[in-house]
């Protein structure tokens, strides 16, 4: 790959804007926030977030959001995932290494269904106001 | 201690995130006998008293946490720079900002990995909020300079899955020849 230019990224941008605006657009306000405290970086939740957003692209969806946030209050279960989809209820993930990234993407943003065995309870209060 | 210098470069980002910054400058440096980072906010900033504290794996800034008292980001740090001949040097005042500058022997055998710069970078893009991020990275031979705002005025909303495909691409163009 040669070194982009800020204008290579724009020219690549608008191309695939293009071909974004040809698909659905169901997941445009989904989001999924991965926390990156201290704890969620010693779990390896910096290979949970690469794993999300390579499955993302692998399926050709490009509206979710995807964003890292401080701790959840949930170290004892890190790497934790928050997971926003239309009509379907506000889940945090526990124990989100790699594998079960992608699943997030496979199982609940694409196929709408819980993945069962990681969700967590909501944040500490202590730390989510 | 973190498993690479990535992971303590997230660390004190997210750090200068959570302290209210609108700018975090990160200079990464690799060279045959050091590698060198410099995380330099304008957050909000610590006294004395609290500065003294950090180093303490049972202290946490009071209102982060409310009910805990274990705060391991610093002492992730200073821990594998103990370990391997490196320095850590933390300059920070109230309502001006933090200035964090830490270096290790690239030759010691305990000395972690750089990691996936990159990715990290990519990550670090990605907290939510208004912050600028300039990350500049360098060696004996090359080098380049990236910032949050030219990459969201390049591409709009850096977090949209998309635009995370063409920043991670773009981020890892830069890495290539930076050695030789």
């Amino acid at each position: 790959m040669a070194k982009l230019t800020l204008d290579d990224l724009r020219k690549l941008r608008d191309q695939k804007q293009k071909a974004m605006e040809k698909r659905d657009p169901s997941n445009k306000d989904a989001q999924i926030i991965v926390g990156m405290g201290t704890c969620g970086i010693a779990a390896g939740a910096k290979e949970t977030f690469n794993a999300i957003i390579e499955e993302l692209d692998a399926k050709g969806i490009t509206h979710v959001l995807v964003r890292q946030t401080g701790c959840m209050g949930l170290c004892h279960s890190e790497p934790t995932v928050e997971v926003i989809v239309p009509s379907m209820p506000v889940v945090i993930y526990g124990n989100v290494d790699a594998k079960t990234g992608k699943q997030i993407v496979n199982d609940h943003l694409i196929n709408k269904h819980l993945i069962d065995n990681h969700v967590c309870d909501k944040p500490a209060m202590d730390i989510v106001r | 201690m973190h498993a690479s210098v990535c992971d303590t470069i997230t660390d004190l980002v997210q750090n200068s995130i959570e302290a209210g910054a609108s700018q975090v400058e990160l200079d990464v440096y690799t060279g045959p006998d050091t590698i060198t980072v410099k995380v330099a906010d304008n957050g909000k900033g610590m006294d004395a008293a609290t500065l003294a504290k950090v180093v303490d794996p049972f202290f946490s800034e009071a209102g982060k946490h409310d009910h805990r008292r274990v705060g391991l980001g610093i002492p992730l740090l200073r821990q594998p720079a103990d370990a391997v001949n490196g320095k850590v040097d933390i300059q920070s005042e109230p309502g001006k900002g933090t200035t964090i500058e830490f270096s290790f022997d690239a030759h010691h055998l305990d000395t972690p990995p750089l990691g996936d710069l990159p990715a990290t970078v990519l990550g670090l893009m990605t907290f939510n909020g208004t912050y600028d991020l300039i990350v500049r990275r360098t060696t004996p031979v090359d080098g380049y300079s990236v910032t949050r705002n030219e990459l969201t005025e390049a591409l709009g909303n850096i977090e949209e899955s998309a635009n995370l495909v063409l920043a991670r691409d773009f981020l890892r163009s830069q890495e290539q020849n930076l050695n030789h």
